[in-house]
Parts: structure tokens; sequence; C-alpha cells
């Protein structure tokens, strides 16, 4: 009785070269976007405090907050605050039972990803424009 | 043959003896940040570019400053309680211990520079 069927059970996913679920993709993204807005925080709060320090400490901090650094990591954490805020949106839905389907959490990834790209856009056009 | 019932498997608080308060307080956090962090954008975003006078008479508002101030204090206690999930997933033993110790310090670090920051221009701008 050990071996029988044993050519047709379904395997566990290898990690290296399983094709990962959308669905997976962003719940773990949920996570890594969380932490990832460390760096953002960061920059902000050293941007807060040198402007209470000195004239000097201020001018660095809003240097690098200007650059390009700054323009990558602050619109990196646009997306990543706007990401975890969505994907929490829908986390606690979970938490209420709705939309735990696969087909529902098909069509909520792919709305996580387009919302929090949309959501990105618009904040650097209201930066830049208005 | 078994006497205990189902009951017994979800009464009390279970052996981390704060129950679901991990989870509860992320939740409540969740809810506020979804509201701060639209308000948050907008407030940052118009900062942004202003010279350092400017930037203290902003903050120096009671608007950009609550929300500010609410939104790191939240999103770092947010923080706090998100990254203990994080290691309570990856991390065994003594590396827990200190990645938590790490992560509740960072966290108020945080909080605390902020808020002195804020407090800090505040006062300049009564001053002026």
């Amino acid at each position: 009785m050990a071996d029988v069927n044993r050519g047709n059970r379904p395997l566990s996913p290898h990690i290296q070269v399983y094709r990962m679920p959308i669905a997976a993709i962003t719940s773990i993204l949920t996570r890594i976007t969380g932490h990832a807005l460390v760096a953002g925080i960061l920059l902000l709060v050293w941007w807060l405090v040198a402007a209470v320090s000195s004239p000097g400490a201020f001018a660095v901090a809003d240097w690098v907050v200007r650059s390009w650094i700054g323009f990558i990591v602050l619109t990196g954490s646009a997306w990543a605050l706007w990401y975890h805020t969505l994907a929490g949106i829908r986390h606690l839905f979970y938490d209420a039972g709705i939309g735990l389907e696969i087909d529902q959490a098909i069509k909520s990834s792919w709305a996580l990803i387009i919302g929090s790209v949309v959501l990105t856009l618009l904040t650097l056009i209201i930066f830049f424009v208005a | 043959m078994r006497y205990i019932t189902p009951l017994k498997t979800a009464e009390g608080l279970g052996s981390a003896h704060t129950g679901t308060f991990q989870h509860w307080a992320l939740t409540v956090s969740a809810c506020a940040l979804v509201l701060l962090t639209p308000a948050f954008l907008l407030v940052v975003g118009s900062a942004i570019g202003l010279p350092q006078e400017g930037v203290i008479a902003y903050f120096g508002r009671p608007y950009p400053a609550l929300v500010t101030a609410l939104f790191i204090i939240v999103g770092m206690i947010h923080f706090m309680k998100g990254t203990r999930v994080m290691i309570d997933d990856y991390f065994q033993h003594t590396a827990r211990k200190v990645a938590i110790i790490f992560s509740v310090i960072f966290g108020w670090a945080v909080i605390a520079t902020a808020v002195y920051a804020l407090v800090k221009m505040a006062f300049v701008t009564l001053v002026i």
C-alpha cells in the first residue's frame, strides 16, 4: 500500500521553478512595501529635524530630498504607501470574510497593482502641477 | 474518549496570554492610516521645495503639524506591530528577541525625533 499511485500525486511547489500566482505575489508585496517604507519615513524625518537644526543641516537634507535620489526614494515610497494602503484595505475585507474566493482574489490583486500605479501617478501630477 | 469540547480551544487568551491583541492593534491603526495617508501625502507634498523658514512656518500651523504628527506616531506604532508579525514568522530564539527589541527602539526613536522637530517648529513659529 505504501507506493500506490506514486507518480500521480500533487507535488509541493519547487520554489525555484514555481510561478507564483498573482494573489501570492500581491500578498508578499504587502509585507515588502510595508517594511520598505522605512526608507521614505527616515528621509522625511531627517529632513524635518534638519529644518530645526541649522541652515547647513537643512541645506544637505533638502538637497538630498530634491535630488534624483530623493525623487526615486519619495516616488517609490508614494507607490509603496498607496500599494500598502490598498492591500491593507483588502486585508480588512479578508478579515470580514469577503473576497476570499480565488477568482475574487485574482481580481483584487489586479486592482491593487493598477490602483497603486494610478494613485502614484495622480500624486506626482498633483505634486508637480498644483 | 475525550470529554473536552471544542469550546476549550476557543476560550481564554492562548499561549501568548494577549489573545488577538496584536492583530486588533494592527487593524485599528490600519483604519486610522487609511484616513491619514491621503492627508499626509498632500501636506508633505505642499512642504517639499519650500525654503527653511517656509518649512518651519508651514509645520508651525496646526493642521500640517497634527496630520504629520499623527501619521508618524500611528504609522510607526503600526510599523512596530507589523515588523513583530514578520519577526515572529522568520526569526527564532535570541535573534527574535534582538530583532523585536531593535524594532521597538527604532520605532520610538523615529517618533521622538519627528515630534521634537514638530514641537520646535510650533514654538519657533510662536516666537516669530
